[in-house]
């Protein structure tokens, strides 16, 4: 079945102002209905940037980001809203809220200057609530969240945006492993159940490979591989990409990488 | 049930501030008294709309710059409008609008040149650069006010030193017509801002990716914030505390959706300022204490407390 490409970015450049080189080097990533793509890529590599090209956030000097066939650049802010939900590295907490209130935040973009929340407004956060499996928190405020039960809350958020693409960077960091499997297979669902295009900025290579459909390996703002995990992560071009000597064993048809120990005195 | 509470006490305040005053007035002559008519209702009108619009701009500001000390006089103002002021008392102005307006000039001058410091590389603005920069120039700015009271001679330093402490004693129908007609802009745009200053709470990046316009938003809440906080200072003088004290009581009442809580901030520094300015004319009747003194004295303890109960989550 040939997918509905939603995010479909090709050959962009971009280098931040006053930059000696550019953070991105001719990149292409693609997002289509129902798959997991990943972006995987040492520190600075060049993932988030690429993902502000893509929303438009950032104008790549050249190539082109377009999100349902329209140039990224000439969304506005509150339509693309209601297409792309994004989960971002960081977020402040300035004044307290409970749950329930914050997940409503995502129905911004779907409400009118003066008007009041409706009622598909509240069903739309439950549904969102429900779909991550965070019904049970829409009550507590959100200090008192583990960073597990914060992560999920804030896909919820993204979720009652009703977007057709979900973008997460980095959602796991600081989580422990039972929280990280959650949001992965969270992740996974969505694209099986709900058709939702996501595209997930990640470390974690592994979890990756086992969850995501295609990868796009990123080095120093180039693409280092682009395709399914097998075809993506081989040894050679892990230890190219991470500087690393690595071994790879297959686990339920997965590459997954071990880190070797580097030697004292080889190389 | 809060909104009819706070509707009571802002009548209730208002009543007080037209009934109280250093002259007795018999309650039956209130209608027909020339003082009520002439002194005490515009300036209760205009204590109620400079108090509102102080704590509008303080909650506005609060979520612009993402900090809940944040004052509507933090960013210069304060120090732009007494410098006005002062110049204006130096060079001996005597016309009844020359004091209002050097000030109002001298907010706007502050307001400008913090704006144009606050664009980071030309495009964004960068709310820690602009309270930088805010505070920075109203340091400026009262220095050189400083500078110039100090070689003023003794009576005009007493007249520039009540003015900067704040008072509604300049208040008239004029004044109350005048500032009728230019609030309700700035104020129609802090409130069409509600729902994406909740967003921007989260931060920059996070609010543009739910919708939100985040440099027109920034923009928009930075003049109007600037531009109700100049007309305030310009027919009052530095009325300190009800931009700060008054958002952070409103959002224990009301939480921090700025949808009520705009507005409520408006009533409860209305409210505020009119109580405040009664007990300026009556405590030490016949003469009158600097408003920005008795906002001083009960906005402090009040503030004291909330920040107790703030640290004791």
């Amino acid at each position: 079945m040939d997918r509905a490409l939603i995010l479909d970015v090709r050959d962009v450049r971009y280098r931040y102002p006053g930059a000696a080189a550019d953070a991105l080097r001719g990149v292409s990533l693609g997002a289509r209905a129902g798959e997991v793509t990943a972006v995987l890529g040492p520190n600075g590599s060049g993932k988030t940037t690429l993902v502000r090209v893509a929303l438009g956030v950032l104008a790549p000097s050249a190539g082109s980001a377009a999100i349902l066939g329209r140039p990224a650049p000439s969304w506005s802010r509150r339509a693309l809203a209601r297409v792309v939900g994004v989960v971002t590295q960081r977020e402040e907490n300035l004044f307290p809220q409970r749950v329930r209130e914050t997940v409503l935040l995502g129905r911004y973009a779907h409400l009118s200057l003066w008007g009041q929340e409706r009622a598909v407004d509240h069903a739309a956060v439950r549904r969102a609530l429900a779909r991550s499996d965070a019904l049970q928190l829409a009550e507590r405020w959100i200090w008192t969240l583990s960073g597990g039960e914060y992560q999920r809350v804030r896909v919820a958020r993204a979720l009652a945006q009703e977007p057709q693409l979900l973008v997460l960077d980095e959602p796991t960091v600081s989580l422990d492993v039972r929280h990280e499997m959650e949001l992965f297979q969270l992740v996974r669902a969505l694209a099986d159940r709900d058709a939702l295009a996501v595209v997930l900025i990640t470390h974690h290579v592994n979890l990756a490979a086992r969850f995501a459909d295609r990868v796009l390996l990123l080095a120093e703002g180039q693409a280092a591989g682009s395709g399914t995990p097998a075809e993506v992560l081989t040894r050679e071009t892990v230890e190219r990409v991470f500087a690393w000597p690595v071994s790879i064993t297959p686990f339920e048809g997965a590459p997954q990488i071990i880190p070797l120990r580097k030697r004292e005195d080889g190389p | 049930m809060k909104w009819l509470g706070l509707a009571l006490t802002a009548t209730a305040a208002f009543v007080l501030a037209v009934v109280l005053g250093p002259a007795h007035v018999p309650l039956a002559e209130l209608a027909t008294s020339d003082i009520v008519r002439s002194l005490r209702v515009p300036r209760a009108i205009l204590a109620f709309l400079v108090g509102g619009a102080l704590a509008l701009a303080g909650t506005g500001l609060q979520a612009l710059v993402r900090n809940p000390l944040a004052d509507p006089f933090l960013l210069g103002l304060s120090g732009g409008a007494g410098l006005g002021a002062v110049v204006a008392i130096a060079l001996h102005l005597s016309s009844p609008w020359a004091l209002p307006l050097a000030a109002f000039a001298g907010a706007l001058g502050a307001m400008g040149l913090v704006y144009r410091l606050g664009l980071v590389g030309g495009a964004e603005l960068d709310p820690r650069v602009l309270i930088l920069a805010g505070v920075a120039v109203g340091a400026f700015a009262a220095a050189v006010t400083t500078a110039i009271a100090s070689l003023s001679d003794a009576a005009q330093l007493r007249n520039a030193f009540l003015w900067l402490w704040g008072g509604l004693s300049g208040a008239s129908w004029d004044t109350v017509l005048v500032l009728c007609v230019y609030a309700p802009i700035p104020i129609a745009v802090l409130l069409a801002a509600a729902r994406p200053l909740d967003l921007l709470a989260l931060g920059e990046e996070p609010a543009r990716h739910l919708g939100a316009d985040v440099e027109a938003l920034k923009r928009r809440v930075y003049l109007a914030t600037s531009l109700l906080t100049a007309a305030a200072v310009a027919v009052s003088g530095v009325v300190g505390f009800v931009g700060l004290v008054v958002p952070h009581a409103m959002r224990l009442l009301w939480g921090h959706r700025h949808r009520p809580l705009l507005p409520a901030a408006f009533l409860g520094g209305g409210t505020l300022l009119a109580l405040s300015d009664t007990l300026a004319r009556v405590a030490v009747a016949p003469r009158e204490l600097p408003v920005g003194i008795v906002t001083a004295l009960v906005g402090v303890p009040v503030f004291v407390l909330l920040l107790r109960r703030w640290t004791a989550h």
